[in-house]
């Protein structure tokens, strides 16, 4: 069928003709998911599965006797890649150590590089987290950082070699969408690497408008994990992702101040 | 001889290696890094890496987060 031909090429061209690039590694998702706050290991893995997700979070922690059967089986056994993160550390020196753990514990030199500066807020300590990025950039990591909605150290953690940059829409957890559209498509313009919405994600249609925002990729887990059903929101991610990267490939008409006649004008009965 | 192995003190026998320690922990093959006194022992330094009084042994795997 002709028609079926047509709408599948144009599939193919909204993703994998059109892969969210990092570091040189392609993936035809962008949506990047986290793995905590998940009810059981089961409902993970199923709303892993409906995402699409090919990167996944995970935390590094001490071994507990008794805790095998891990998230690190679940990620092998579907073929999603893990990014570790430094998530818990407050100083550069922290997030380092943790980093250097997780690159000898799953065998990968990404690392997505949280250093937060308090319990309450979980805000990115802007100067631990240059002094850390930097750092991980000369041992060769791969580093990802969970940065403000702040252009300025956006730009500056970019300028020392990170590979992304992942502001955030809101503080971790909330839910509270995105507060600054205005400071996410300034870092988006000035940026030469990805931009990843990481962080305040709290629906769908608000997955939608990063992507619309002209960021490449969201980075979400709680929204998920910690919805009523977490595979229907995995999937409803999953569609919200790709739906705003095609809205801002084809360009959204202007925002008009009064009406504009879609039907032609002239000649009704 | 006495360690420190993730948090908790602990007797062990002189001679007892971060790989001993680790195995005493977890049987997971992978996803498992150990530190000793904060550096990063490479899996294949685990058997030959003794531990001296006081040392602080890290034993950690990845978990759901983020």
């Amino acid at each position: 069928m002709t028609t079926a031909t047509a709408h599948d090429g144009v599939r193919a061209a909204a993703t994998a003709a059109d892969p969210l690039v990092i570091a040189g590694r392609s993936f035809a998702s962008r949506l990047i998911t986290g793995t905590g706050g998940a009810p059981s290991m089961r409902v993970l893995e199923e709303a892993l599965q409906a995402s699409g997700t090919e990167l996944t979070t995970v935390a590094m922690r001490r071994v507990t006797p008794g805790s095998d059967g891990s998230v690190w089986d679940v990620l092998e056994r579907n073929g999603i890649a893990p990014l570790p993160n430094t998530a818990g550390c407050f100083t550069a020196a922290d997030a380092v150590r943790t980093a250097r753990l997780g690159r000898e514990a799953l065998g990968t030199d990404w690392v997505k590089l949280e250093v937060v500066a308090d319990e309450r807020t979980l805000l990115p300590d802007p100067v631990e987290l240059l002094d850390a990025a930097e750092r991980l950039v000369d041992e060769g990591f791969t580093v990802l950082p969970y940065t403000n909605d702040d252009p300025v150290l956006a730009r500056r953690l970019e300028q020392v070699g990170c590979a992304a940059v992942m502001p955030l829409a809101a503080p971790i957890g909330s839910g509270l969408g995105i507060r600054n559209p205005h400071s996410l498509e300034m870092i988006v313009e000035q940026a030469g690497v990805p931009v990843i919405v990481d962080a305040g994600i709290g629906t769908a249609s608000e997955a939608a408008q990063a992507m619309e925002l002209g960021c490449d990729a969201v980075l979400l887990a709680s929204a998920v994990t910690r919805a009523q059903d977490p595979v229907l929101m995995a999937r409803a991610m999953r569609d919200a992702v790709t739906a705003g990267r095609s809205a801002r490939l084809a360009g959204r008409i202007p925002v008009r101040r009064h009406a504009h006649a879609s039907s032609p004008p002239a000649d009704h009965p | 001889m006495e360690v420190t192995v993730n948090g908790e003190r602990r007797a062990v026998d002189p001679g007892t290696t971060v790989g001993d320690l680790v195995r005493g922990l977890t049987g997971a093959a992978n996803g498992v890094a150990a530190a000793l006194n904060d550096e990063v022992v490479p899996r294949a330094g685990w058997d030959t890496a003794t531990v001296a009084e006081n040392d602080r042994v890290d034993v950690l795997t990845a978990v759901q987060g983020g």
